[in-house]
């Protein structure tokens, strides 16, 4: 086995770090424990922080407080080249007066490898990401997927105890992107290195990630496993960033949660008194036929549109105060005859354990 | 073309191509028109570049006497004046290269690491000079290195020396003169190429070992030598057939190519020995361009990637 990181691979504690350009704070108070062998993902829109947040962690950016652990070991104030971390860059910055092989075997020749083991990394190393024999291409002679999968090559070929990706699938086409989504993440799986993912890419980011750390205006706002991020998020922001959402306003009064005079049928306990929002996702709606029992909200609406998507269809409702909401369903085709047009009242329902409120901010 | 004669040949008949006349005629049209849109340009390309050297090739194959013969060529091999001026010529323009790689390449890297503004403002101090009359520069150099000029008289004052330098009215104040002219023509084509080299490439070294010195040895300096090599070209070419400073600065000692010929043609009236010498300055120019060009291309295509 090329890469034994599984072993050497180390926990990150990242704490109170604090981060201004100019005047303009972009980093506050953050923190973030990132286990040994884990897949985190930092997700967010540009401007949230994310990549700067990596750009410390790889040392090129200085934060202005704060603290990085890396196994217990302190490193905030290292120099870049001593931290012994392995980064694919977004543009993959590949050295493009170096064919191949070169550029894989340049961390080995910083670290004074002899050649003929530098030789032999490279060889597997280039075997690990398919790459076969082409060591002596140029970089320049290399189509989008094989560099990066050059780029990845030269930061694990010299077994860091930690990779940091910043957007690295973001310059390829969807299907590639697609596959090397797969690829990175059985590589992952096979070599066990603790690895920091940056993307804006939410879809990206939930097909690859152990967990997701959702950030916004330089703040985490919720980091979870993928599948609870999508059914349990925590704020407005990430139920709008994290798949589709529709918010239908509620309010809680005398510890139960009201839409308009109806009280919300649900399995967690009441938030606290006051407005709240519903998430509304697409698909955790239906159609049903009048009151029903039971764990199922009904919510009365006027249809505006329906679009048929081949294997599935989106219907546009407008709730009775005037809110939109989305409701997608697969074409199965006892739903497709009964599917209302446009101006038809329906009900809409959503089951008791779908119901997820975020405070209205 | 077999595919698209054979669908559209409805009748079943073996009939020409679909308007393959008319689109013959179209390009063959294109064509012509093309070459109207450029013949301004050849035409003034041929006035002016192939017609004077042809000239001055021509010229440089008759003696004195108007008699066809070899005689100005034969002189470069005879008398040792003109291998001197030759010798004389390329050490100058080897020397002024050299120091304007020595002066320019770290005031390149400076201005290309600096931030936008700054390095903006730094720049126009690099051209400044280049608004500047050659003439008035070089007299200004002569005031400033003269036996009793600036340096020379403050480096007494201070009790450095006792006795004035030789700085002017020879081979150094020539190659001081002639390097603070070229430098500009070094940084601008070396400060372009360092702009174009990739910050994350940089950081791609650190990140994987390599110290900030080990980076710019390894990555940066192999990366910013296209742009170099660029420089090198123009201000060694500019040096071989450079007039005015030497002229001003060399008190008679220091003659190259340029004044040699100016000396012939002016001096003498003798035309075919000034067009030989014109003729194998050019020669040499465009041998060594050559040679540049070549050794270009080959790290251009890669050749140069570390064995």
């Amino acid at each position: 086995m090329l890469l034994s990181l599984a072993q050497s691979a180390l926990p990150i504690a990242i704490g109170g770090i604090e981060k201004r350009f100019g005047g303009v704070s972009v980093l506050h108070d953050l923190g973030l424990d990132v286990a040994a062998g884990e897949f985190l993902t930092l997700l967010g829109p540009s401007g949230s922080g994310k990549t700067t947040l990596l750009m410390i962690l790889a040392g090129f950016v200085r934060a202005n407080a704060g603290s990085i652990k890396v196994g217990g070991e302190e490193i905030i104030t290292m120099p870049p080249h001593k931290r012994n971390i392995g980064m694919v860059f977004q543009n993959y910055a590949l050295f493009p007066h170096m064919n191949v092989f070169h550029n894989i075997a340049f961390p080995l020749k910083q670290r004074r490898v002899s050649a003929t083991e530098t030789a032999e990394r490279v060889e597997r190393a280039l075997d690990l990401v398919q790459l076969k024999g082409l060591g002596e291409r140029r970089v320049d002679q290399l189509s989008g997927g094989q560099r990066q999968r050059v780029a990845l090559a030269r930061a694990i070929v010299f077994e860091p105890r930690i990779v940091l990706m910043d957007e690295p699938l973001s310059a390829l086409d969807k299907s590639l992107r697609e596959h090397m989504q797969i690829e990175l993440r059985n590589l992952h799986r096979r070599l066990g290195m603790t690895t920091v993912y940056v993307t804006h890419d939410q879809r990206e980011a939930i097909t690859m990630s152990d967990r997701i750390a959702v950030m916004n205006a330089g703040r985490i706002e919720q980091i979870d496993q993928p599948e609870v991020l999508y059914a349990k998020p925590q704020t407005k922001f990430v139920a709008g960033f994290i798949g589709e959402s529709n918010f239908v306003p509620v309010e809680c009064r005398n510890g139960s949660v009201w839409y308009e005079d109806r009280k919300l049928r649900m399995t967690t306990a009441a938030p606290s008194a006051g407005r709240h929002l519903m998430v509304v996702r697409p698909e955790k709606l239906r159609l049903i036929n009048g009151e029903q029992s039971g764990d199922v909200n009904a919510l009365p609406a006027t249809v505006g549109d329906v679009i048929y998507q081949g294997d599935s269809f989106v219907c546009y409702a407008t709730l009775r105060d005037g809110r939109q909401v989305t409701l997608r369903d697969y074409c199965r085709s006892d739903v497709l005859a009964k599917l209302p047009g446009p101006g038809e009242p329906i009900t809409l329902g959503i089951d008791a354990q779908d119901v997820v409120l975020v405070a209205d901010q | 073309m077999s595919i698209v004669s054979a669908s559209l040949d409805h009748a079943g008949r073996p009939d020409r191509a679909l308007n393959a006349d008319a689109l013959a005629a179209d390009a063959r049209r294109e064509s012509r028109g093309l070459l109207a849109l450029l013949s301004p340009g050849l035409f003034l390309v041929f006035a002016v570049i192939i017609v004077p050297i042809g000239w001055l090739f021509w010229l440089s194959l008759f003696d004195e006497t108007g008699q066809l013969s070899a005689a100005n060529y034969a002189r470069f091999f005879e008398q040792a004046s003109y291998i001197k001026t030759f010798v004389t010529t390329f050490k100058v323009a080897f020397i002024v290269t050299g120091a304007c790689v020595l002066f320019g390449y770290p005031l390149a890297y400076m201005l290309s690491q600096l931030p936008r503004r700054a390095a903006s403002i730094c720049l126009i101090f690099v051209i400044l000079p280049f608004w500047t009359s050659v003439l008035v520069r070089t007299y200004a150099w002569l005031v400033i290195l003269q036996r009793k000029g600036l340096v020379n008289s403050w480096l007494i004052d201070l009790g450095v020396i006792g006795q004035p330098l030789p700085l002017a009215n020879n081979f150094s104040g020539v190659v001081i003169g002639m390097t603070h002219i070229m430098l500009p023509f070094l940084v601008l084509p070396l400060y372009a190429s360092m702009k174009t080299i990739d910050v994350d490439c940089l950081r791609a070294g650190m990140n994987l070992g390599a110290s900030p010195a080990a980076t710019f040895r390894q990555i940066f300096f192999p990366l910013s030598l296209p742009g170099l090599a660029s420089g090198v070209v123009i201000v060694f070419v500019l040096c071989l057939g450079f007039f005015v400073t030497p002229a001003l600065m060399g008190g008679g000692k220091v003659i190259m190519w340029a004044m040699r010929m100016e000396q012939t043609t002016s001096l003498y009236s003798n035309w075919g020995a000034g067009a030989a010498l014109g003729v194998v300055l050019l020669g040499f120019t465009l041998a060594l361009l050559g040679l540049f060009q070549w050794l270009l291309g080959a790290r251009a295509t890669g050749v140069w990637s570390q064995r």
